[in-house]
């Protein structure tokens, strides 16, 4: 290959591909702002500049990234960085003042822990209390691997059997008498369970403590308690199940859909329920208050007998302070918030495994939101 | 080694050149280039002997407040409550799980790794040795975290059938018991280990065997040795240090990789019985470490997975202490 002769045509081509490339209009912040100006709620976001940090759950990160990449369209000054280092990481840097807002699973704790107080660290720090804001949920999936059996109804007590290792095989006569129509093989039940520390752990194992109390008798906590192989994050149980005929595991809606996993139908005495965007809604509706004033810390009732509401759901809370001396950070915050909350941002999460906030919650987040100062 | 002293050019040069005759001729740089070359490598060793003393230091000071308010044996229990006011942690699991992939690794990797060395350096044809060196050292530039997703979802489906026609037909030997266990068996991490540091073995024992003499080769050949036994006789014997060498670094590396260990293997359910099988799942050190790393949220926390990675630590130190004293006992025969 002779240089001589390429060289010349080689570099026409290249820096005519460069010069045509230049063509093509780089300005689709446009096009967005625009048809986001057409809907009807959710454009008018007062845009802030500046960086803002965030830290925390992982369960949250794949719908806190969906807001931050919209938000950093509509508002071209603003910079959002969330890190998912999981929950107890995001609320050590958030009480340290190294990131602006955490992501947690669970809301600061009130009671006391290696002698410290969450709730009262967060206050020495932000000079004010600090406000859980509940802005993401994340429905958990009982999913499952059984070629064959597409629908599967299990009550609180059969699940955790499942997950205690008292119930060995698909077959046995408890889970056979809530699925009369199913063929269920004789596969051994392999559990698999989350070996890093989990807020979805948490608020599963949560789950099986107050709805099936004599079934479960471990406490909950971050670290599973139960039987089954442990796997690295969510993304390496629903993996693991999927490799494996007879595999159960809990894991976030998404992964689940993403494997293309079964997902069980939970029957907490009203009648099975399937988990989609409105069961999971119905479920937050019904969930009581359990701090003062703008502190929306929810106190869930995963015992509920309410009909078509899904119970296994993981609430994820932005942690702001409520009151900062930096006014162009606060102005921020709240733009970036109000944009989370709003109906717009909040229906897009569904495709990809979060439930929308129900209104009646979302009416309550947004004045939270305002009264941040 | 011997080297002729005290000759330079000036003693031949019919002309006297200036200075003292035993000055020596102008072609060295003189004292300042010996006294900054000199410096410099001092200075590199006591910098790299400082780092490791510190990160030991850090280790153990981190390590020890947390040590003294274990409530239960350091070494032998195999509990892990780290958090609360009654701390019991052990790692006798963790040692288990480490030595034994490690050790399958090593067996694996290390005859493997030789006889790759020996095929490139004694056996094939000059054309095809430097493709195929390269080939082998492209096995140490993927990631090890690929190696991990390789493993879960690729390889996971081709060693399965083995390992349970091994749990089978001798499930009735302890090492080789059923377990419950299909996510990631210390067996299978073993295997990916051998393959993550095989180029390694490879690379340093190439070299070494490159470097056996020509003339021992060929007296060994002369004297009507087959290539086999020629290769047994000469070359091998002749690079035992720098095999042993690169079996330490290579072992190294299989205690100390997180990433696709983390990946791969099933961490066991709290409670589980205790089991010899590598069949069997776990963590390592470094496994467990990475798992919990996101939630050090007190010292004593902290502390416990340090003094994990202390006993890590000084577990590859004994090892390598013991390399070098099979090395210089050998190298006389190098000479």
């Amino acid at each position: 290959m002779k240089i001589q002769r390429f060289g010349p045509v080689a570099a026409l081509a290249l820096v005519g591909s460069l010069a045509l490339s230049a063509c093509g209009s780089d300005d689709n912040s446009a096009d967005i702002a625009a048809a986001g100006g057409g809907s009807t709620d959710g454009s008018s976001v007062e845009c802030a500049d500046g960086t803002l940090s965030a830290e925390g759950s992982s369960a949250q990160k794949n719908a806190i990234e969906e807001a931050i990449a919209s938000f950093q369209t509509v508002c071209e000054g603003a910079t959002v960085n969330y890190n998912p280092t999981g929950s107890g990481a995001g609320i050590k840097q958030f009480i340290a003042g190294q990131v602006d807002f955490a992501g947690s699973d669970s809301a600061l704790k009130k009671e006391e822990k290696d002698g410290k107080v969450e709730t009262e660290e967060a206050q020495k720090h932000c000079g004010s209390p600090a406000w859980n804001l509940p802005m993401v949920t994340g429905p958990i999936a009982v999913s499952y691997n059984l070629p064959g059996v597409t629908r599967l109804i299990l009550t609180p007590e059969v699940i955790a059997n499942i997950f205690n290792g008292k119930v060995k095989t698909w077959n046995d006569p408890s889970i056979a008498q809530l699925n009369a129509g199913a063929k269920l093989p004789s596969t051994p039940i392999k559990v698999f369970f989350r070996s890093d520390e989990s807020g979805t752990t948490e608020n599963f194992t949560k789950y099986l403590a107050a709805a099936a109390p004599k079934a479960w008798t471990a406490e909950p906590g971050k670290s599973w308690t139960g039987k089954g192989e442990g796997k690295e994050k969510s993304s390496g149980v629903a993996s693991a199940v999927k490799a494996t005929e007879g595999g159960i595991t809990y894991a976030e809606w998404s992964y689940a859909k993403d494997n293309k996993l079964g997902i069980a139908e939970v029957d907490n005495g009203a009648g099975p329920v399937q988990l989609n965007g409105e069961s999971v809604g119905n479920a937050v509706a019904i969930a009581k208050h359990d701090g003062e004033g703008n502190d929306l810390r929810l106190k869930l009732d995963y015992a509920t007998k309410e009909a078509g509401a899904y119970p296994i759901i993981l609430v994820t809370y932005e942690i702001v302070c409520s009151k900062s001396e930096d006014p162009k950070k606060v102005a921020l915050t709240k733009a970036f918030l109000k944009h989370f909350s709003s109906q717009k941002t909040q229906s897009s999460l569904e495709e990809i495994g979060y439930a929308p906030l129900p209104d009646k919650v979302r009416t309550q987040v947004d004045a939270a939101i305002n009264a941040l100062s | 080694m011997s080297t002729i002293t005290g000759v330079t050019a000036a003693d031949e040069t019919p002309t006297p050149s200036p200075g003292s005759p035993l000055g020596g001729d102008a072609a060295g740089t003189g004292r300042l280039g010996d006294r900054l070359f000199g410096g410099a490598a001092r200075g590199a060793g006591l910098l790299v002997i400082a780092l490791v003393t510190l990160i030991g230091v850090f280790l153990l000071w981190q390590a020890v407040p947390a040590l003294a308010r274990n409530e239960a044996n350091f070494l032998t229990s195999r509990e892990w409550v780290v958090a609360g006011d009654h701390p019991r942690f052990g790692i006798v699991e963790l040692l288990w799980t480490t030595v034994a992939s490690s050790l399958i690794a090593m067996a694996i990797a290390v005859p493997v790794g030789v006889c790759v060395a020996l095929f490139i350096t004694q056996y094939a044809p000059r054309w095809l040795s430097r493709p195929a060196a390269s080939l082998v050292d492209l096995l140490a530039a993927v990631p090890s975290i690929v190696y991990g997703l390789w493993g879960v979802l690729t390889f996971r489906a081709a060693v399965l059938p083995v390992e349970q026609f091994l749990q089978d037909k001798l499930g009735w030997f302890p090492l080789f018991a059923r377990t419950g266990i299909s996510g990631g068996t210390i067996f299978f991490i073993g295997i990916v280990l051998a393959i993550m540091v095989l180029p390694i073995v490879t690379a340093l024992s190439r070299e070494v065997f490159a470097q056996t003499p020509v003339t021992h080769k060929e007296g060994a050949l002369a004297l009507g040795a087959t290539r086999w036994e020629m290769i047994r006789t000469a070359v091998l014997p002749f690079g035992r240090p720098g095999v042993i060498s690169a079996s330490m670094l290579a072992l190294g590396r299989a205690l100390g990789e997180t990433i696709a260990v983390t990946f791969i293997v099933s961490t066991l359910a709290r409670g589980s019985d205790w089991s010899f099988s590598l069949f069997n799942g776990g963590e390592t050190f470094a496994s467990r470490i990475a798992n919990n790393a996101a939630e050090f949220d007190s010292p004593q926390k902290t502390g416990a997975f340090i003094a994990a990675g202390l006993v890590l630590f000084i577990l590859t130190f004994i090892v390598n202490a013991v390399a070098r004293v099979v090395i210089e006992r050998r190298k006389a025969f190098t000479e």
